[in-house]
C-alpha cells in the first residue's frame, strides 16, 4: 500500500503542495479533483519522484514503509513501472512512434525482469490481450500511428501495468478521448484494478468521471486537500465550500433565452458534401476518396442556439470549415442570410461580416506578438476600420468582462477563461449575426466554464445572436443550445430540440452517445442556494 | 545571458568595429608600397608585421574586413529579399502546384555544389567584389526559402490564422501580419550563420583569385598571397587566417546564442 503523509512540495518562495494526506489502498479507485493549477498533477508526479529540478519536498510517500523521498534516483527507477505506472492524457506523445507496440511493451518487461526476447514479447502479447488489443487484429508489429487514439491509450496502458505494479496514477487518462472511447477505456481502467489488486489514482478534472468510477475522492484546491472520503459520501454532504462551488459550476444552467416567435433562416445548409481524396495504394489503382461531409442539410433561425455533436472524425470540422467559407464544398451549397457562402476571397466582405467564430484552444487562437486591441480589431478588415475603433474595442472588451487596462498587453498575459472571453469580444466587435463556437469552452476549467456559458447566454439576449455550437460533449451542449444535431460518418442521424433528443433519443447512435457520457447520479445532487462568493473568480 | 552569445558579440562585434574604424582610421595607407620594408614581423611600429610588399598588414586586416563584411552582408541581403517571400508563398500555397514549383527550383539550386558555381559564375562574369556577392547572394536563396517554408507551415496551422481567414484577410495579408513576425527569430539566426558562410565563400573566392581585386585589399587573396612566403615569415599568413577564424567563429556563436535567446521552446519556463 502507498500512502503519502504530510506531503509539500514548494519552489522557491511558492508552496505547491501542502499537507497531502493520501492512502492508496489496494484494489481501490481514489479520484482526485480539481482545477488546472490545483497541483493535482504535481502530487503525481511527487509519488513518483519525478519533479522538476528546484522543488524541495517535505513529508514521507511510504511504500512499504520505505520513503521514496529519500530513495536515490536510481532505487526510484527500480520502482517506477515495477511498482508504480503512470498513463497521461495524451496518448499520441506517450509511445515512441518508431518502435511497434510490442517491441515498447516487451521493452519493459526486458529491463525490469530480464527476460529475454521471446519470453518478453509472449508476456507482452498477454498484457495487450488483457487491455483488449486481442490477436490477430493487433499484432505485436503494429506502430503507433497504425492505431486510433483509445487504442493508443490501450497501449500506454498495457505498458503501465506490464509489471503489476501496486499503483497505477492516471492523469487525465480520457480528456483527449471520445465519450464512447472514454466510458471504454473507463471500464477497462476499473476491470484491471478489480482482477489485479492495484491501486489506481485517478486524476480528473471531471466529477462526472470520478463519480461513476471512484471509491474515494479527495477534492484539491490551491495545493491542498479541502476534502476527501468515499465518493458518494462526499458528493451527497459537500462540506466544503469549494467542493460546492464545483458541484453547482458542473450542473450550471444559464439563464434561459426564448426563442423568436417568427422564425426567419440565417444560415441553410442544402446537401452538402466534402470529400478528400486518398492517398493512392499502388501507383496503377484509381484514387479512393473519403466523404467527410456526405449530403448535410439543416438550417438555423436568427437567434436561434444549435448544437452540432459528434465524436473525432465525424466530419463537424470539416462542415464547420466550410461554413466559415475557408473551404469549398463540392456538392450542395450554404446561404446565408440568403447569400451564398463561397470559399476564400469568392466570398464578399460584408457576407462574411455577418459571421464570426471562437475556437477552442485560447492559447493557439492568438497571435503572441500583436497586442489585444490589435487583436480584438482584427474582423475590422471586412468592414474597414471606423475611426473610433478604439472606443469599440474597449466597449466588446467590457462586454465581456476584460477589465480596460488590457488593451495594450499581450494575450500570454491571460488565463485561459480570458482569452476566451477576448476571443468572444473579437467575435463580437462588427456586430455578427451568427457566431461558430467550434467547442469553445472544451478547454475550460467547470467553474470558468459556467461563466462563458452565463457570458453567451447574456450576449444572445443582448445582441440578437444566432449560434452555432460545436462540441463533442453532449451535457455542454444541453446547458446552452435549443436544438441539436447529432453527427455519424458525416451525416447528421438525428435532429429535435435538445431536451427531447437528451431525453428520448431515437437513433442508435445518440443512445449510445448519451449511455457513455459519465453523470452524477441525480439522486447525489444538493439542492442548494450557493453562496456568491464561492462562485466569484478563481484565484490566479 | 548565454556566454556563447556574449562571446559570439564580442567576437563578431571585433571584425565589424575594425571595419568600421577603418574608415576614418588606419595605422597606414593599404595602397603604400614600401619594398624595403617587406615581410617585417610583429613590432612596436607595425603592430602585425608587414607583407611582402611592405604593407601594414593590421592596416590591411581593417581594411580586408570592410570587403569581407559588405559581401556576406549583401549576399545574406539577396538571400532573404528573394528566399523569404518565395518561402512565404510556398508555405501559403502549401502541397499546391506552386508550392511544388518553388520547393524543387531549391532542390535544384541545391544540388550544384555551391562554391563550384560560384567559381563558375565569377569566371564567367569576370571576377570582381560584385560578382562574388552575386554567386554567394544566389545560393543563400535556397537556404532562406527552406527555413521560412518550415517555419510557416506550423503556424498555417494555428486557430489565430484560422481566425484572420474568417476576417476576410488573404494569404499575402496573413503572411506578412502574422507569419512573418512569428518567423522572425528563425530568420535572423539562420542570417547570422549565413552571414558567417558568407564571409567564408568570400575568403575562399578571394583565395582563388576570383574575388575583390588587387589593389582592394581581401583576407582571402592576403592568404593565397602569403602561400610562398609561409617559411620565410608565417605571420603573413597566420594573421589573415586568424582573422577569418575569428569572425565566423564569432558569428557561430552569436548565432547559437540567438537561438536559444530567442527562440520561446528552447526558452526555460520561468
Amino acid at each position: 500500500m502507498i500512502q503519502t503523509s504530510r506531503l509539500s512540495v514548494e519552489i522557491g518562495p511558492h508552496e505547491i503542495l501542502r499537507g497531502i494526506d493520501l492512502a492508496l489502498p489496494p484494489g481501490q479507485i481514489t479520484g482526485l479533483v480539481g482545477e488546472s493549477g490545483s497541483g493535482k498533477s504535481m502530487a503525481a508526479l511527487a509519488i513518483m519522484g519525478l519533479l522538476p529540478d528546484g522543488m524541495r519536498t517535505e513529508g514521507r510517500v511510504d511504500l512499504d514503509g520505505r520513503n521514496l523521498l529519500e530513495l536515490s534516483e536510481r532505487d526510484l527507477c527500480r520502482i517506477r513501472g515495477k511498482r508504480i505506472g503512470m498513463i497521461f492524457q495524451e496518448p499520441m506523445t506517450a509511445l515512441n512512434p518508431l518502435m511497434t507496440i510490442g517491441d515498447q511493451v516487451a521493452e519493459v518487461l526486458r529491463i525490469h525482469q530480464g527476460l529475454d526476447r521471446k519470453a518478453a514479447q509472449e508476456r507482452a502479447r498477454d498484457r495487450l490481450d488483457r487491455v483488449g488489443l486481442t490477436a490477430p487484429r493487433f499484432p505485436l508489429t503494429l506502430y503507433p500511428h497504425e492505431l486510433s487514439g483509445g487504442q493508443r491509450q490501450r497501449v500506454a496502458i498495457a505498458l503501465a501495468i506490464a509489471l503489476r505494479p501496486d499503483l497505477l496514477i492516471a492523469d487525465e487518462p480520457t480528456t483527449a478521448l471520445d465519450v464512447t472511447t472514454q466510458a471504454k477505456i473507463l471500464d477497462l481502467l476499473k476491470a484491471l484494478v478489480r482482477d489485479e489488486g492495484m491501486a489506481l489514482l485517478l486524476i480528473t478534472h471531471d466529477l462526472a468521471v470520478v463519480a461513476g468510477i471512484a471509491d474515494r475522492v479527495a477534492v484539491m484546491q490551491h495545493g491542498t486537500i479541502v476534502e476527501e472520503g468515499p465518493t458518494e459520501q462526499v458528493f451527497r454532504q459537500q462540506r466544503h465550500p469549494y467542493t460546492r462551488a464545483l458541484f453547482a459550476a458542473s450542473t450550471h444552467q444559464p439563464r434561459l433565452v426564448l426563442p423568436r416567435a417568427e422564425p426567419r433562416p440565417l444560415l441553410q445548409v442544402e446537401g452538402a458534401v466534402r470529400e478528400y481524396p486518398l492517398p493512392r495504394r499502388s501507383l496503377g489503382e484509381a484514387r479512393g476518396s473519403l466523404r467527410a461531409v456526405d449530403g448535410v442539410g439543416f438550417r438555423i433561425e436568427a437567434g436561434e442556439s444549435v448544437g452540432l455533436v459528434g465524436e473525432s472524425g465525424c466530419g463537424k470540422s470539416t462542415l464547420t470549415r466550410a461554413i466559415l467559407g475557408l473551404d469549398p464544398l463540392q456538392g450542395g451549397r450554404i446561404l446565408l442570410d440568403g447569400q451564398e457562402i463561397r470559399a476564400g476571397r469568392a466570398m464578399p466582405a460584408g457576407l462574411r461580416a455577418k459571421m464570426q467564430v471562437v475556437f477552442q484552444d485560447p492559447f493557439g487562437s492568438f497571435d503572441p506578438r500583436w497586442r489585444v486591441e490589435r487583436l480584438v480589431a482584427e474582423p475590422f478588415h471586412l468592414t474597414g476600420l471606423p475611426r473610433d475603433w478604439r472606443e469599440q474595442v474597449a466597449e466588446a472588451l467590457y462586454e465581456v468582462g476584460i477589465a480596460g487596462d488590457a488593451m495594450r498587453r499581450h494575450i500570454h498575459e491571460f488565463s485561459g477563461g480570458q482569452r476566451q472571453r477576448i476571443a468572444i469580444a473579437r467575435a463580437l466587435i462588427i456586430k455578427p449575426r451568427l457566431i461558430v463556437l467550434d467547442e469553445a469552452v472544451s478547454a475550460l476549467d467547470v467553474r470558468v466554464r459556467a461563466q462563458v456559458l452565463d457570458l453567451l447566454a447574456g450576449l444572445r439576449v443582448s445582441h440578437g445572436l444566432a449560434y452555432l455550437f460545436i462540441s463533442h460533449d453532449l451535457s455542454v451542449v444541453r446547458q446552452i443550445t435549443d436544438r441539436v444535431m447529432i453527427m455519424e460518418k458525416g451525416r447528421i442521424v438525428e435532429t429535435g430540440p435538445t431536451h427531447k433528443v437528451m431525453d428520448a433519443p431515437e437513433h442508435p447512435y445518440t443512445q449510445s452517445l448519451l449511455a457513455a457520457t459519465p453523470r452524477i447520479p441525480v439522486d447525489w445532487h444538493v439542492h442548494e442556494q450557493v453562496s456568491r462568493v464561492a462562485l466569484s473568480t478563481p484565484a490566479p | 545571458m548565454r556566454a556563447s552569445l556574449i562571446l559570439g558579440t564580442l567576437l563578431s562585434g571585433l571584425a565589424l568595429a575594425a571595419a568600421l574604424a577603418s574608415f576614418v582610421w588606419t595605422p597606414a595607407d593599404v595602397t603604400q608600397l614600401a619594398i624595403a620594408q617587406k615581410l617585417l614581423p610583429p613590432s612596436g611600429q607595425h603592430w602585425l608585421g608587414t607583407d611582402h610588399f611592405g604593407r601594414d598588414m593590421l592596416s590591411m586586416i581593417m581594411v580586408g574586413a570592410r570587403t569581407s563584411i559588405a559581401v556576406a552582408l549583401v549576399a545574406v541581403g539577396i538571400g532573404m529579399g528573394f528566399g523569404v517571400p518565395l518561402g512565404l508563398l510556398a508555405a501559403a500555397r502549401s502541397g499546391g502546384w506552386l508550392d511544388e514549383v518553388v520547393m524543387r527550383g531549391n532542390d535544384l539550386v541545391f544540388a550544384f555544389p555551391s562554391l563550384v558555381i560560384a567559381i563558375l559564375i565569377t569566371a564567367v562574369l569576370g571576377p570582381s567584389a560584385l560578382n562574388a556577392i552575386i554567386a554567394i547572394g544566389i545560393f543563400n536563396i535556397p537556404v532562406f526559402a527552406r527555413v521560412t517554408r518550415g517555419g510557416a507551415l506550423p503556424i498555417w496551422t494555428l486557430d489565430y490564422i484560422r481566425a484572420a481567414q474568417v476576417a476576410g484577410k488573404g494569404a499575402g495579408r496573413i503572411s506578412i501580419q502574422h507569419i512573418l513576425p512569428n518567423i522572425a527569430n528563425l530568420l535572423i539566426v539562420q542570417g547570422t550563420i549565413q552571414f558567417s558562410l558568407g564571409i567564408l565563400a568570400e575568403a575562399g573566392l578571394s583565395y582563388v583569385g576570383l574575388g575583390a581585386q588587387p589593389p582592394t585589399p581581401s583576407w582571402g587573396r592576403m592568404l593565397a598571397e602569403a602561400q610562398t612566403m609561409v617559411a620565410l615569415a608565417p605571420h603573413v599568413a597566420i594573421i589573415p587566417g586568424l582573422a577569418i577564424v575569428v569572425t565566423v567563429l564569432g558569428l557561430n556563436l552569436l548565432g547559437d546564442g540567438l537561438r536559444d535567446a530567442l527562440d520561446p521552446r528552447l526558452r526555460r519556463s520561468p
